[in-house]
């Protein structure tokens, strides 16, 4: 059965989209997290094993894409504030949308070299 | 007006208008049809289908005329709804390339007339045969917010005066001609029938800040439920869908605000 086509929303709609998308990622994201940092408990040395894998280049490329999302969420989360208490807000959303992406933009960049030089240098050598 | 008549009488000559290309073209309807007596040899329920239709359009007509030809010339089971066709009743919503208009303000022009133009039933409603939907929930939703006016005490004997400011606080709700745009829109809507959508709630909007009406603590308790304005995730789409150009997120917003902080 041919299915009916997709909404063609605009701003307003994929917004919700992508931080729905990156709110449930960032919670799996808790659920590992609680986890590695519990391991403490076990032992200092599981703890520490765990954060040894972390070092996977791999691992890298994740937590750039987990920078991505906690990014993304908290500041489109400060325009749903802007949009539901600031008077004017529904009227400028779609310029605070395109505000927030600059700003994601520009600290992706600035998140790059910290973030993936180790697993680059492992990957491609130094 | 005036300008216009200043510039013929001061220039050389008035200054004319590019002229409009009124050559015909031929575009295709891709309509999404569902005919409900389509039963299948061995019983099958019917099942939605796409089917393109070829017609000629002069580029400033609109989608609705195209439609009506194709009614008339090509297939006659083509069923949709139109009343008045100029963009007041609010019949004629549908989801003309994807997003929710009415095919009586939709220009071919507008459209990209190199691929086929889809036309669907709008989302969330329950399709009863082509475009038409089961429009009762939507007016179910419209009716449970009490759209009209509610005072007490004794009926005065002249107008209820108002100011042309308290007028003003809701005069961008009153342009809605329920053509459920908005609703059908809303994502939320989509997957939660029982959300009010935003037609509903811009049409309490209209008497939550009418200065001349007393309902509003009663219309605000309405919308507090479960299923009120906390459903709306302010995605906008009521707002980009509206061809009426309400600003339909931000009215929803203003009554999330009352509720709030109690203040009408």
């Amino acid at each position: 059965m041919p299915a009916g086509t997709l909404y063609r929303g605009r701003e307003g709609m994929w917004s919700w989209v992508a931080h729905r998308v990156t709110g449930v990622l960032i919670f799996f994201f808790l659920f590992a997290h609680v986890i590695d940092t519990a391991l403490v408990r076990v032992s200092p040395e599981a703890y520490d094993e765990t954060i040894e894998i972390y070092k996977n280049p791999i691992v890298s490329v994740m937590e750039y894409g987990l920078v991505a999302a906690i990014l993304f969420h908290a500041l489109n989360g400060l325009r749903i504030v802007a949009v539901d208490f600031w008077e004017k807000g529904p009227r400028y959303q779609k310029q605070m949308f395109w505000i927030v992406m600059g700003i994601w933009v520009v600290l992706m960049a600035g998140a790059a070299y910290p973030i993936l030089n180790h697993a680059f240098r492992e990957v491609f050598g130094s | 007006m005036t300008a216009v008549i200043e510039e013929a009488a001061s220039g050389p000559a008035p200054a004319q208008k590019p002229a409009r290309d009124h050559t015909p073209i031929v575009i295709t309807l891709r309509i999404r049809r569902f005919l409900p007596d389509l039963v299948g040899p061995n019983g099958e329920p019917p099942v939605p289908f796409w089917q393109d239709f070829q017609v000629e359009a002069d580029p400033t007509e609109r989608i609705l005329t195209a439609m009506l030809k194709v009614k008339g010339e090509q297939d006659g089971s083509l069923t949709f709804r139109r009343s008045c066709a100029h963009g007041i009743c609010g019949s004629d919503a549908m989801r003309i390339n994807g997003r929710n208009r009415l095919a009586c303000k939709t220009l071919v022009k507008d459209l990209d007339v190199t691929k086929p133009i889809t036309i669907e039933a709008i989302k969330g409603l329950e399709v009863e045969k082509d475009l038409v939907v089961d429009m009762d929930p939507f007016f179910q939703s419209f009716k449970d917010v009490m759209p009209f006016l509610i005072t007490s005490g004794n009926e005065p004997t002249r107008e209820r005066l108002q100011s042309p400011e308290d007028r003003e606080r809701f005069d961008d709700t009153t342009k809605c001609i329920l053509c459920a745009c908005c609703t059908t829109s809303c994502p939320v809507f989509w997957t939660d029938g029982q959300y009010f959508g935003p037609a509903a709630i811009v049409n309490a909007h209209r008497f939550i800040f009418d200065s001349r009406d007393e309902g509003a603590e009663q219309r605000l308790e309405i919308l507090n439920e479960k299923e009120g304005v906390w459903r709306c995730r302010t995605t906008f789409n009521c707002t980009d869908a509206c061809p009426r150009g309400i600003e339909v997120t931000k009215a929803i917003q203003e009554v999330k605000r009352a509720l709030i902080f109690r203040r009408v």
